[in-house]
């Protein structure tokens, strides 16, 4: 058992800490109270720091490294709530595209190298509890081609998307794990609308309308019917990404939560020295410390391919909900008021750690799923 | 003991539905229906307002005498629900339930008629000059000083969190006129107007981007001393009248109730892969546990109501019923948004301005869950922050 980061790792986390360090996007965050475009300049940046390469093999022109690269990567990503769209473009959007043909790969690996595009993945519907098996959109065959037809919502980075990957149901009913294919759909297709939206967290995705959308055969992923096993796969990996990010932006809570105690007075001295707002930040603490354990455990054991990481991966985002809460919420109220203005950063990181639990399923979608995955 | 409605009371339900029924505008309905604060949208509130006021129905808590309705406690609990349960956008507190009470209590027989008749119209806009940047939870330290000068007062000093003080017109507030004293022997209690030359306005923008709060400085503003209520120095005490109001007039469970309901409805139509989310026992378990605490606080409620119409000080009740109201709303808009998951994610705060034509992205009933939640944590922070509240209790009612 070794929990130290290789050198390799380690010049990762120092060049992305002193990115965070120049590029915090706080400042970001209070201004843009509109759709934005793409930060095109930050990601040409990522491209050129050779953050994009990072979880693509050699022979791809990637990195070769993995999810505990992506892991360094993104907790110093989540310190400074940036918000380039890594995690839907590069671990969810490259963990499909790695999982494509090849004729599919060589068109699009290298243009996502290149910073030139971007990906999103299309999994929740309206009114369905997320989990990959209660998909409901349907994908009808018509001979060799598919026909799309449905709406997935909140697809993050679903407006900047030139390339959507759809999660749909080609037989069986939701509830089925079998059933579901995967296909890759050009955004800008015929058929296909999209509705931009923000987020509470700062970011942006869509509304997107399938409208008889004609996919043809060699645009699936994977087997006809067989797409959960790919699909549960990659999810897995943003899930990772998305809870280290998540991990960082929980220590700047923590900390910035610490610190103001330190200068706030209130009954003539820092209210940190108040016992009952100290057990409360020990409890902080103690809630942020057992979620970057359940990160190293869930990440650790898909890195190394044992029989129970998908249920660590359920436990890892569970924790991340419970404990985001717990810990957003006592940073708003040892903050009092300054805690809810937009002036603070802190609130900005709160709205992240929010907006997370309720993607791709929340604490209690992931406690059940880890209830069934024995 | 008993439950018992009386026979006049149904009818006098039946009474308040129909003249909701036939009063409320569709400007109206909507506005409260997009509330996600204790503050609604001051237009709609400030409309609805002059319609209760026609009716002689705008401050069902004030004697008789000054405009209230002579209602007993009953009616006026039934009045309550009944507004909650027609979605009607609360009204703005800060004069009815805030400074008019408190004049009714601690003001003079000419402040009582030259304010109390224009907060039943409108017509007077009141914010609360209390906290300062130096000043939340401790508010006894307040440092906006009041110097007096012939006949008047000159507030030099700045007050935080004023809520709605960009749309106020009038302000009560919390000034220091003795720095030597013991911190709450030195305060005053003083009304003063918002266009007086000297005041700056600074909105401060919220979580849910809404500009709710301000910050009002004071510079060089003069104030006539004959708009000081109570004594000199005795500003502590008519705040302390004021703060059982603001704290134990408020009454949650039946708003609560509301959107129990609505969440309830809500997560019957959210598919899980087993059927509605409604028959998920984990989902039922929280749902539950909220019902149950809720149903406690309606009667905490009723209990601390009963003590009022005999007469009786609710003291350190109202402590509690703050600290049970505000953390069951955080816990009811937190439950909302995880029977809503990543549809409360969707970010859209301009649908939510009355009479904006803006389409909603998603279902309409996701659309106020997020923005709501974020607002709600400013609850156990103001009127006196929770933490102030279960010191209350601990030493006034255990005696610790």
């Amino acid at each position: 058992m070794n929990f130290q980061l290789s050198e390799e790792q380690q010049m990762l986390a120092d060049s992305a800490k002193r990115f965070v360090r120049d590029n915090s996007d706080v400042e970001k965050h209070r201004q843009n109270k509109k759709l934005m475009p793409l930060d095109a300049a930050t990601w040409q940046q990522f491209a050129d720091l050779g953050w994009l390469a990072v979880p693509f093999e050699e022979a791809h022109g990637g990195l070769g490294m993995g999810p505990l690269e992506t892991m360094v990567l993104l907790e110093a990503l989540g310190e400074g709530l940036i918000m380039a769209p890594y995690i839907a473009t590069v671990v969810l959007g490259g963990g499909f595209l790695r999982q494509a043909s090849a004729a599919q790969r060589a068109e699009t690996i290298p243009a996502l190298l290149e910073g030139k595009l971007q990906v999103a993945f299309a999994a929740e519907e309206y009114e369905r509890v997320f989990t990959l098996e209660n998909t409901a959109m349907a994908a009808d065959l018509k001979g060799s081609e598919v026909v799309l037809n449905g709406t997935k919502s909140c697809v993050m980075n679903g407006d900047q998307a030139d390339l959507l990957v759809v999660l749909a149901r080609t037989v069986g009913q939701p509830g089925d794990q079998d059933g579901l294919s995967l296909f890759l759909v050009d955004a800008n297709a015929p058929g296909v609308e999209r509705v931009a939206h923000r987020t509470v967290d700062g970011r942006q995705g869509a509304e997107i309308r399938f409208n008889q959308v004609k996919v043809s055969e060699a645009a699936r992923i994977g087997e006809l019917n067989g797409g959960y096993a790919i699909a549960r796969d990659v999810l897995h990996e943003g899930l990772l990404a998305l809870s280290a990010e998540s991990v960082g932006s929980l220590s700047v809570l923590l900390n910035e939560t610490v610190e103001y105690s330190k200068t706030r007075q209130q009954f003539g001295m820092p209210i940190g020295k108040f016992q009952v707002l100290q057990f409360r930040m020990a409890d902080m603490f103690i809630a942020m410390e057992q979620t970057r354990s359940l990160l190293l455990a869930a990440t650790l054991k898909t890195v190394e391919g044992h029989a129970d990481a998908a249920k660590a991966v359920h436990a890892m985002k569970a924790q991340l909900g419970r404990a985001g809460r717990k810990i957003a919420q006592e940073a708003i109220q040892i903050h009092g008021g300054m805690g809810m203005t937009d002036e603070l950063g802190v609130g900005h990181y709160v709205k992240r750690v929010t907006g997370v639990d309720g993607l791709f399923g929340n604490a209690d979608v992931h406690l059940m799923a880890m209830a069934r995955s024995a | 003991m008993d439950l018992r409605v009386p026979e006049q009371e149904k009818a006098f339900r039946d009474e308040v539905r129909t003249f909701l029924e036939e009063s409320l505008t569709p400007e109206i309905r909507e506005a409260g229906r997009m509330v996600t604060s204790v503050f609604a949208p001051v237009k709609e509130a400030m409309a609805w307002q002059r319609i209760l006021n026609d009716k002689g129905w705008a401050a069902p808590q004030w004697p008789k005498e000054f405009g209230g309705t002579g209602w007993s406690v009953t009616q006026r609990a039934i009045f309550a629900e009944e507004l909650v349960r027609a979605e009607t956008p609360p009204l703005v507190p800060m004069g009815l339930h805030m400074c008019g009470p408190c004049l009714i209590g601690c003001g003079t027989e000419e402040q009582q008629k030259e304010y109390l008749p224009k907060i039943l119209s409108g017509e007077h806009f009141w914010c609360q000059g209390y906290s300062e940047p130096g000043s939340g939870s401790d508010l006894a330290s307040l440092k906006t000083f009041a110097e007096k000068d012939g006949d008047d007062y000159i507030l030099n000093g700045t007050k935080i969190w004023t809520t709605y003080a960009h749309y106020a017109n009038k302000m009560f507030a919390l000034v220091r006129t003795n720095r030597d004293d013991k911190p709450q022997q030195g305060i005053t209690f003083l009304l003063l107007d918002m266009d007086l030359p000297g005041i700056t306005i600074e909105p401060i923008v919220g979580l849910d981007e809404v500009p709710e709060q301000c910050q009002v400085f004071f510079d060089n503003v003069r104030v006539p001393q004959k708009n000081r209520v109570g004594e000199e120095n005795d500003g502590w005490t008519v705040a302390k009248y004021l703060l059982t109001f603001e704290r134990g007039g408020q009454e949650y469970a039946p708003g609560l109730n509301v959107m129990l309901e609505k969440i309830r409805l809500m997560a019957e139509k959210q598919q899980t892969a087993f059927g509605p989310l409604t028959k998920d026992p984990v989902w039922q378990h929280k749902f539950a546990a909220l019902e149950a605490d809720v149903l406690a606080l309606e009667f905490t409620e009723m209990r601390i109501k009963s003590a009022l119409s005999a007469g009786k000080d609710p003291g350190a009740l109202s402590s509690m019923s703050k600290i049970l109201g505000t953390e069951l709303l955080q816990n009811v808009t937190e439950l909302r948004i995880e029977t809503l998951g990543s549809q409360s994610v969707i970010w859209q705060p301009q649908a939510l301005v009355p009479g904006q034509e803006q389409p909603v992205i998603g279902p309409e009933y996701a659309l106020t869950a997020m923005p709501h939640y974020l607002n709600s944590r400013a609850c156990s922070i103001y009127g006196g922050s929770n933490e102030v509240q279960r010191g209350i209790i601990a030493k006034a009612v255990l005696g610790l």
